[in-house]
């Protein structure tokens, strides 16, 4: 092992890997394949849990807010400068003034991913709601449906395009947001983004930064999928 | 909350920090912007007055819009490694996508009985493109830019990752700043965001042809546009 002159960066011993990872050259196949079960399979997992519980929650939030919204105009404006600011303050920021409140936790990385989600999906529930024609409504009241049966029935169905379009952006956008908050929970695909800085080392930068964007456009494509088999009818304008 | 008081007083000791960090902060987002917008306007715009390439243009932003910043980062630091070019190369991948997709759909979508009217007129094609097409493009071209300057200041923070400098180097480094340096920078970014996404609101209106203002100022809030829109960083 005298392969280390000092003024050579030194290359931490990431576990293996052989002649490639001491040279850091740009992509150790053996490494990413050795380290997929304890470092990335892990990360990749941890990071779906996390968007999906910040998704979910968000998707509560924004549905309720967006159905007030729905019957009382004026509510309108004031969630959406609220949410709009959450939306503008970047990311990093964001995690780092939530510290000092809830901790270097799970919850203070949800509360940051939920704040993220929230303007987007509210605008496009509100904005399916607000698309439904005025004759459809009239109709489902003219069959005797009541409020809450005209909302589960006719509208929300009608909204669920751009329900699915909003829920594309959220997605992607926690998934992306997900991974800096790796800088205050050692969890995600930004793990081992973080840990690899000190030294450089390129294999842990492109193997979990091309991991987060497959998982980020596979996320994407699947919601696409879904939103065509959700709305049917649109397959009819497009053509 | 007494950290957050400790932050303001870190700002008021740290100015001359704080202004130094903006000004990198600011140059690497001003490099990544212009680099950004001679890429993608042109492109954009020439592609929307042929109306041709629109499955590519309005792709391209949807994969873009897709993309994790910090992925993009940390392949670029693979890549090409550490610096401030490369993380500005980053930015690049990050800002042509929203700019790119709404150049092209800015004049795409000019009413083309104005561009009859023109050509009608006698202007030539770059005539027409010139003073009728550009003109009545300019607020959702600009609504793109907005977009993509918000979201590449923010994402600049980033930047500190790798090396780009900024303010997310005090950021990233509560071991020399503490947490009340953490703190103040944290919500020093987040007010640059908000202004700068404020003033370019106010700026777009002012770069709105007078005869469009009371029609549409501002982004179209549609299915479309809000799908288009670009994630926060």
């Amino acid at each position: 092992m005298t392969r280390l002159a000092a003024t050579e960066p030194v290359i931490p011993d990431f576990g293996g890997g052989g002649e490639c990872v001491e040279r850091n050259r740009t992509f150790c196949w053996d490494w990413f394949s050795d380290h997929w079960g304890d470092i990335f399979g892990p990360a990749l997992l941890d990071h779906v849990v996390l968007t999906a519980i910040a998704v979910s929650i968000g998707f509560v939030i924004a549905l309720a807010a967006a159905l007030v919204a729905h019957r009382r105009g004026w509510f309108e404006t004031p969630f959406t400068i609220v949410a709009g600011i959450l939306y503008t303050i970047p990311s990093l920021a964001l995690f780092q003034l939530l510290v000092p409140i809830t901790g270097l936790t799970v919850t203070t990385a949800e509360i940051a991913l939920v704040s993220y989600t929230l303007l987007i999906l509210f605008r496009n529930i509100l904005t399916g709601l607000r698309g439904v024609p005025e004759e459809v409504r009239e109709a489902a009241r003219g069959m005797g449906l009541t409020e809450r049966q005209t909302l589960w029935r006719v509208e929300l169905p009608i909204a669920l395009p751009a329900v699915i379009a909003g829920l594309r952006v959220a997605v992607v956008t926690v998934i992306s947001l997900a991974t800096v908050a790796a800088l205050i929970i050692d969890q995600g695909l930004g793990a081992p983004i973080f840990n690899a800085i000190n030294s450089p080392f390129n294999t842990a930068f492109i193997a979990a930064g091309g991991l987060a964007v497959a998982l980020a456009l596979t996320a994407d494509g699947l919601l696409v999928l879904v939103q065509r088999l959700a709305s049917p009818w649109a397959a009819l304008d497009r053509g | 909350m007494r950290d957050f008081a400790d932050a303001f007083t870190f700002m008021a000791d740290n100015a001359q920090l704080l202004l130094d960090k903006t000004g990198e902060h600011l140059l690497l987002s001003g490099a990544a912007i212009v680099v950004s917008l001679v890429l993608a306007i042109p492109l954009g715009a020439w592609l929307g007055h042929l109306h041709r390439g629109s499955f590519a243009a309005i792709n391209i932003s949807n994969v873009g819009r897709a993309l994790p910043s910090l992925a993009v980062i940390a392949i670029g630091i693979g890549l090409l490694g550490l610096g401030f070019l490369n993380v500005m190369v980053a930015l690049v991948v990050l800002a042509v996508p929203p700019i790119l997709t709404n150049a092209y759909v800015a004049v795409d979508q000019v009413d083309r009985d104005a561009v009859e009217a023109a050509r009608g007129m006698g202007m030539t094609a770059l005539e027409v493109f010139r003073r009728v097409e550009l003109p009545l493009a300019v607020p959702l071209m600009f609504a793109g830019i907005r977009t993509a300057v918000v979201y590449v200041i923010a994402s600049a923070t980033l930047a500190a990752i790798a090396g780009g400098g900024g303010l997310g180097e005090i950021i990233v480094n509560q071991a020399s700043f503490g947490i009340a340096g953490v703190l103040a920078a944290a919500i020093w970014v987040g007010v640059l965001a908000i202004v700068a996404d404020v003033g370019f609101g106010a700026l777009q209106r002012a770069m709105t042809p007078r005869g469009l203002r009371r029609e549409k100022s501002g982004p179209v809030v549609g299915g479309a546009a809000i799908e288009s829109a670009t994630q926060p960083s």
